[in-house]
């Protein structure tokens, strides 16, 4: 039983790792997607913008399926009932997605300005979105989502998807995101680009850094407020994952505080994000870019953190049903299966960041616009 | 409980055929284009000549322009069971996506970050370098492939996982029974096979063009000969497989070998015929309109000559107590879940393999409520719920002959042309190149009819004796799921309409300008073109 309370809050852990590598990576390259005609005035820079990460996005698109795959696996019950409730969000989250392979691969390869604008347009949307359905995303399951099950474990939805998407705190949470990728994807044009990219997304980067920041702070007062999920019946961290049955559980104003009133320590989550993002800020204003980037991870860390301490051991509570709230202790893979996908992502999780890693190696170095425009590999 | 909206579940099975579907008019040439470029750049790297770098490059572009969807579509199928079949995902979560985030770990991260470096690194990497980053491409593809059918080899079979009631799920709990599965190998290996006859079929047959026109022809014949012998082992590889593949599902799975095979009525061994063609009819469970080859059947199917093939009709009434066992099932399960007492576990157990039926009879329950099947009413039930326990059978036949009569085409084709290929008389043979070219759609079909007999087949069932489609479905309001198919139809057209522009735009302007054509050329930038004015090929700045 202690090997599967270990597990359980060690996927709880990967949970937020995942999450995290999804915001910094996949949220760099839509941020580059949202500046591409704000930083990108010809056709010569956008083609830079998306020659910088060219070489990467493909990979980096894979931790948003990982997180797919990993949360099926991870947390079977969490991943069949978030994601049908949030299905309105879900298929626009998808529909952008999906612009995003085709947009870099064909943009570029029909000289007609018609065709590339469009295929900007697919940039700026499928950049745009997925990182604002990201952070709402938070923003709702710290707001508590109205479900409940049967007996057989199937999900019944009890509020309308309006409530997601028309939603002050989780919109609010997207835009938060979004800067975010601002600033990850504009560290990351400053790193490789050279004027007039360079300047330009320096500016939005900052300013990226520093409304991330705001809400960051606005959203933690507001969270002081609102109602946060707290267990009132005995808890069994061992107990068998299924949502039915489990210990009572009660809403209560500023519970998502707890934790950290109980273990200060844990201030330091929130604490990280803010330096990451401030620091951050003037770090860039510095031109100290891989320091900015580095920060930018940092601020993510933080920020992925700070959420995931406030709620543990709640992933997503049930506003409807509390009792039926999904926790890290009942909404887990069984044992064995836990223990075969720890086993794997020791194994791969190292080497991806290894050969990841090589790969930017390897693609080191400014992107000049001219070699971009004369390189028959260029996108 | 109540069922979901049999018009939701509907919706969702569209929505699942359609994506999958599409998806997988991607895959097959990634799967067996990026093998085919690994030999060609193998050949480049030990002979040192440029054609075999200007056919790595060439394909490698029209591999590009098919990679892209084949990432974008897959994206759908990863969210899809989540968003879509919340009853499946948390029924089988457990064991069905671990696969798949080992598909992510292992494969899919592999063959994404490479691709980069395969497409941007030829001027970063040595040749041994880049080659390694090649191959490990296909592999990555190929592990990825791996994986996914062993996710679906637990649909059909499912080993390694049993039903756990506590949690009211399928628990992992064995992984060499998962990923050992005979199912989901022997699945794998013909299907990814199957791919590489599709990238086989696609080089064959755009290289046929380029013969026929008199066009590029070192570079021509060198790749048509390649995909040729290629395709030829492959075709004959798939072929092999799907008789294995048969002979498997015979055992796990009659019911789809009897639809496969338009069986109503156990077969008589030896002399039972091999349907050639048939109308099924699945109201009245006949056939008409049959004509079949006596003595085939039974060694095609058993690969004996005394045992019989079960009829679809044969096995409902078989059917019939594992219908009356899953009930009691269920009830004991619904008891232990509200009670948690010994007694209802031990009743639950006893009747545990068929709790699956007892699903399939849920939904002829009065309130779809099994508690409320009285005596009276259970034979009705009990026969409408084994007429609903096997697969449509028009479809499952007629895709499956479609399938394997394209699969013999194929061994057909290929042997012409790996033959005058390497007798050098292809161009005296016009009507086989054009015959080439015309056939670059049909592996991609074949492949996709295969998914029909697979996935039709194995209805009416996700997890194959355990969990019924109708059960599997989120439950949405039907406004959702037209929302989504709507929104699906636009996207995906507007994709396959562009794939298909630059698809064609490529393979006509063929491998000498495809370096200045990206970028540089209007889109109708003529194939006079002269080769210097081509930077890449004026300089050689790749290498």
């Amino acid at each position: 039983m202690e090997i599967y309370i270990a597990l359980k809050v060690l996927w709880a852990v990967l949970l937020g790792v995942l999450l995290t590598g999804l915001a910094v990576m996949v949220g760099m390259d839509m941020g580059v997607g949202v500046l591409l005609r704000l930083v990108g005035k010809t056709d010569g820079e956008r083609r830079t913008m998306l020659n910088i990460i060219g070489p990467h996005w493909d990979g980096n698109q894979v931790w948003f399926i990982l997180g797919g795959g990993a949360i099926f696996a991870a947390f079977p019950t969490l991943y069949a009932t978030s994601f049908s409730i949030f299905y309105v969000v879900m298929i626009l989250l998808l529909f952008s997605m999906i612009m995003r392979p085709v947009a870099f691969e064909y943009r570029s390869k029909v000289d007609s300005t018609k065709w590339r604008d469009t295929w900007d347009w697919a940039f700026l949307i499928s950049g745009a979105l997925p990182m604002i359905v990201y952070g709402a995303a938070f923003g709702n399951v710290l707001e508590g989502v109205g479900y409940h099950y049967s007996w057989t474990g199937q999900y019944y939805q009890d509020e309308s998807f309006l409530s997601y998407l028309l939603n002050p705190f989780a919109v609010m949470c997207g835009v938060m995101s979004l800067s975010l990728a601002v600033y990850q994807g504009g560290a990351m044009l400053m790193l490789r680009g050279e004027e007039p990219i360079y300047s330009r997304a320096r500016t939005y980067a900052r300013l990226g850094a520093v409304v991330a920041a705001v809400i960051f702070a606005v959203g933690g007062v507001w969270v002081s407020f609102m109602n946060g999920y707290v267990f009132t019946g005995t808890v069994d961290p061992g107990m068998a994952a299924t949502p039915l049955g489990g210990p009572a559980v009660a809403a209560k104003a500023g519970a998502w505080l707890n934790n950290f009133h109980s273990y200060p320590i844990l201030w330091l989550a929130p604490a990280i994000g803010f330096i990451g993002m401030i620091v951050g800020a003037v770090a860039l204003q510095l031109h100290m870019k891989i320091v900015g980037w580095w920060l930018g991870v940092l601020s993510w860390i933080g920020t992925i953190s700070t959420v995931g301490i406030a709620m543990f051991p709640f992933l997503m509570p049930s506003s409807s049903v509390p009792a039926e709230s999904l926790t890290v202790w009942n909404s887990t893979g069984s044992a064995y299966n836990l223990g075969w996908m720890t086993f794997f992502a020791v194994v791969f999780v190292p080497a991806i960041l290894s050969y990841t890693s090589w790969c930017f190696y390897v693609m080191r170095g400014k992107v000049k616009v001219a070699d971009v425009v004369n390189n028959p590999h260029s996108y | 409980m109540p069922l979901i909206d049999p018009n939701v579940v509907d919706l969702s099975r569209l929505q699942f055929a359609l994506t999958a579907l599409y998806h997988f008019l991607f895959v097959p040439l990634t799967l067996g284009l990026t093998i085919m470029l690994a030999a060609m750049e193998t050949v480049y790297v030990i002979t040192g000549k440029q054609v075999y770098k200007d056919m790595t490059h060439f394909w490698g572009k029209l591999f590009g322009i098919n990679f892209a969807i084949g990432v974008a579509t897959g994206l759908t199928m990863e969210f899809e069971f989540g968003t879509n079949w919340s009853m499946y995902s948390h029924f089988v979560g457990d064991v069905f996506g671990t696969p798949l985030a080992i598909e992510g770990l292992m494969a899919f991260f592999m063959e994404s970050t490479f691709v980069g470096l395969m497409f941007f690194g030829w001027d970063r990497l040595s040749k041994q370098a880049h080659l390694a980053v090649t191959y490990l491409v296909a592999l990555g593809s190929n592990l990825s492939a791996l994986w996914i059918l062993v996710a679906n080899g637990f649909m059909q079979n499912p080993q390694g996982a049993s039903f756990d009631p506590n949690t009211m799920r399928m628990q992992f709990n064995d992984f060499a029974a998962l990923v050992f599965s005979p199912d989901a190998q022997a699945k794998f290996v013909h299907t990814s096979i199957a791919g590489f006859v599709a990238g086989a079929m696609f080089v064959m047959g755009i290289s046929a063009y380029y013969l026929l026109r008199g066009r590029h022809r070192e570079f021509a014949a060198r790749s048509f000969r390649m995909a040729a012998l290629f395709g030829l082992i492959s075709t004959l590889a798939v072929v092999t497989l799907g008789d294995a593949l048969g002979r498997l599902d015979q055992q796990v799975q009659p019911t789809k070998i009897a639809a496969m095979e338009g069986i109503w009525h156990t077969t008589t061994p030896p002399a039972a015929p091999w349907l050639i063609t048939a109308l099924p009819n699945d109201a009245t469970q006949s056939n008409s309109m049959e004509i079949g080859i006596p003595y085939v059947l039974t060694p095609l199917v058993t690969h004996t000559f005394d045992q019989p093939v079960l009829g679809l009709v044969d096995i409902e009434q078989a059917n019939v107590p594992r219908v009356d066992n899953g009930i009691k099932a269920l009830i004991a399960l619904q008891q232990y879940g509200a009670t948690h007492s010994a007694a209802s576990l031990a009743t639950f157990k006893q009747y545990e393999n068929d709790m699956g039926y007892g699903f399939l009879a849920q939904r002829y329950a009065p309130n779809q409520d099994v508690n409320l099947i009285t005596p009276a009413l259970l034979p009705s039930v009990e026969q409408q719920a084994v007429l609903s326990s096997i697969p449509n059978v028009f479809v499952t036949f007629w895709s499956f002959r479609v399938m394997m009569a394209l699969g013999f085409y194929f061994v057909t084709i290929f042997a012409f042309a790996a033959y005058y290929s390497l007798k050098n008389q292809l161009e005296k043979h016009p009507m086989l190149l054009k015959l080439c070219m015309w056939s670059i759609p049909l592996p991609v079909l074949a492949t996709e009819f295969g998914w029909v007999t697979a996935e039709a087949g194995r209805q009416p069932w996700t997890v194959f004796g355990w969990l019924p489609t109708f059960q599997s479905a989120s439950s949405h309001d039907v406004g959702y799921m037209i929302f989504s198919l709507a929104g699906f139809a636009l996207l995906y057209s507007a994709f396959i309409a562009a794939e298909l522009y630059l698809m064609f735009k490529f393979a006509r302007l063929g491998p000498e300008d495809h370096g200045a054509a990206a970028h540089h050329a209007p889109a109708n930038a003529s194939i006079a073109t002269p080769i210097f004015a081509t930077p890449g090929y004026a300089n050689k700045s790749w290498e």
